[in-house]
């Protein structure tokens, strides 16, 4: 049964039972009502008006220049850079959280038992979900920062936000494996197919629909993250990049994972906290709106691709 | 159903496993990747329990002194003081004026979902609340720098008296000096916790039993008291682990905090005046220190900090629920 039609009637007691709830409690029935619709509008309003805040203050700063120009003291310039350090840095790290996130998500949904391991391992999942994302960002600048003497690099900063995803990623892949039915893989084991080819050849392409919605959703946290960026892959203002400079061992190439990259959420706060410029606050909302929009962009992708997966792959 | 954990579907119809089945590859590599997340805990709590000890065994620094309320981390300064307190009284403020501002809205709309909405405005607001999540915490700062800073600071710049009529001035609390405060530190985490809170609580309402609902409203109640006397007692301890989730989300919280509470390292006053919170202190004063010096080793002793507050949460979560379990 579903909720809608639980409660989608009156409220109240059916007409002829009227004499068992008195006035004063069908009165805070329908106050407590209107509150709780009350709470849905004001998330609608809330989240509508943040976006039409953007959209206005945005109004004449985004422009394709403003996203393909370097930034400028002088003149409203650009966030071209640092719309490169996001991207980069969210490619590399889903390149590294992904296959991880998944594997460790195929152990959780299907070896794992009842047992101490299981439990150690749930407990570390929710432990480095619970630890604050500036904490994690300081154990990025001692082990990767000092330890191993890379600097601010956007390696670092990757690795570091892989740490601070990986549980995310890890169950958001378990869910979707076991959103599988037990069926398929009986189905599949009855036909003398091991463990590992009933993963490989019937959960893992049954599952593919939840686990592309997982990794949309753990990219849209990666892509707005600062604070574990501030001080693993650096906060300056980054300098022009020539993008014909494929040399991956040099830190002026802006292929490099070796060099500092300010992504487009440290360079909000880096605006902020520092910035001096005319343009400091034209920059910011349009910076932000950027953020929002592809924010935005991830969650109706998220939702859109995994219902048209889910649609092909169940009805071949 | 039982799961299916066995290689061959029926024993007995092959004689002996062959090396590779033996060895079972996959399951090893799964279970490293896993495993993976042990490892990165054991070390992310050695390394700052390591760093966060430093003030004390390398520094010399009395334990007792970071319960101190001065804060000179200055090592030019005639004393040098480590005093940890406003930084940790703001914390449990801040998060505490979140927690009250966003829990009965949270609870609230978590109840809506489950309990009183249509499918379709079930399926307006679910999104809604997922982008709120993805919304990064540097644009809820900025959100708050330029909406909500200068309305509060214009709106109450008075001080702010409350009287009662017999008894006179009940309460006098000084008005915003510019609205970056403690007040505007809390409102701006109370709307990002409100998804966290949210979603814990609907997970936990959705949890209990549709007999229990049909039970209370065959007895005539309303559905308000249905919720009021069966539902909410049932999922209580859902909805204490969300409040529980919601504040460490809150009290972890640095860039958006930072950019709109002040940053005033005195013991919080006021709620209409600036604090500054452990992770705030750390984000503006980790780039302005030398590794190795006393003022920042300060600053790891307050990540330690930190670390053991999310640490508590996990485990209270689980005591939490274990108690639930036990029930």
């Amino acid at each position: 049964m579903t909720a809608a039609s639980r409660t989608d009637g009156p409220s109240g007691p059916k007409p002829g039972l009227k004499g068992t709830a008195s006035r004063s409690s069908i009165l805070a029935d329908r106050a407590a009502t209107v509150a709780m619709w009350g709470t849905g509008v004001l998330v609608l309003l809330i989240l509508g008006a943040i976006i039409a805040h953007f959209a206005i203050a945005a109004w004449g700063v985004v422009s394709p220049s403003f996203l393909v120009s370097d930034p400028s003291e002088t003149a409203l310039g650009g966030i071209l850079p640092v719309l490169w350090n996001s991207i980069y840095i969210l490619v590399l790290t889903m390149l590294i959280a992904v296959p991880i996130g998944i594997l460790g998500g195929i152990y959780m949904s299907e070896y794992a038992g009842e047992n101490a391991i299981t439990n150690v391992i749930r407990l570390a999942e929710e432990s480095i979900s619970s630890v604050p994302s500036i904490v994690v960002g300081l154990f990025g600048l001692i082990l990767f920062v000092d330890d191993f003497h890379w600097g601010f690099s956007a390696l670092g900063g990757s690795l570091a936000l892989t740490f601070f995803n990986l549980p995310l990623m890890t169950r958001l892949a378990e869910q979707a494996l076991r959103a599988v039915p037990q069926e398929e893989r009986t189905a599949s084991l009855a036909l003398g197919a091991t463990k590992w080819q009933t993963i490989r050849h019937v959960v893992l392409p049954l599952s593919i629909p939840g686990l592309i919605t997982g990794i949309i959703l753990t990219a849209g946290r990666v892509f707005g993250e600062a604070a574990v960026l501030l001080f693993t892959a650096g906060l300056g203002t980054p300098p022009h990049y020539d993008f014909t400079n494929f040399d991956l061992t040099n830190p002026a190439s802006p292929w490099s994972p070796f060099r500092a990259a300010t992504t487009l959420s440290v360079y909000i706060y880096k605006l902020n906290s520092e910035g001096l410029g005319a343009f400091k606050n034209q920059i910011i909302d349009g910076s932000a709106a950027i953020l929002i929009s592809i924010v935005l962009i991830f969650n109706l992708g998220a939702r859109f691709l995994g219902r048209v997966l889910s649609r092909r792959l169940t009805s071949t | 159903m039982a799961q299916l954990t066995g290689a061959y579907p029926v024993a007995g119809l092959r004689a002996r496993p062959g090396l590779r089945e033996r060895i079972d590859l996959p399951k090893r590599v799964v279970f490293a990747a896993a495993a993976s997340m042990i490892f990165i805990v054991a070390l992310l709590l050695a390394f700052i329990a390591w760093q966060g000890i430093q003030l004390f065994v390398k520094d010399g620094v009395p334990v007792g002194q970071i319960f101190s309320a001065t804060w000179q981390p200055d090592s030019t300064s005639p004393n040098v003081t480590f005093g940890l307190l406003p930084f940790m009284a703001a914390t449990v403020l801040v998060t505490a004026g979140a927690l009250l501002i966003s829990t009965p809205l949270s609870v609230g709309l978590a109840l809506f979902l489950s309990e009183v909405a249509p499918q379709w405005a079930r399926a307006i607001v679910q999104p809604a609340l997922e982008i709120f999540v993805g919304i990064p915490s540097v644009v809820w700062g900025w959100l708050g720098i330029t909406v909500l800073v200068p309305f509060l600071g214009q709106t109450f710049h008075d001080d702010i008296v409350l009287s009662l009529p017999v008894v006179g001035t009940v309460l006098t609390i000084p008005g915003f000096l510019t609205g970056f405060s403690w007040l505007a530190g809390s409102l701006v985490l109370s709307i990002m916790i409100v998804p966290t809170i949210t979603s814990v609580s609907f997970d936990a309402f959705r949890a209990v039993p549709q007999e229990l609902r049909t039970g209370s409203l065959a007895l005539g109640t309303t559905r308000w008291q249905t919720i009021r006397h069966v539902l909410l007692p049932s999922a209580l301890s859902g909805v204490l682990t969300a409040v529980v989730l919601g504040m460490t989300r809150a009290a972890g919280e640095a860039l958006a905090v930072q950019m709109v509470i002040g940053n005033s390292p005195t013991m919080p006053a006021a709620i209409t005046q600036p604090v500054t919170t452990l992770t705030s202190q750390i984000t503006l004063d980790m780039g302005n220190t030398v590794f190795g010096e006393p003022w920042q080793d300060a600053l790891w002793t307050m990540s330690l900090v930190l670390l053991i507050i999310s640490i508590t949460s996990v485990v209270l979560v689980r005591l939490i629920n274990r108690r639930r379990m036990g029930a």
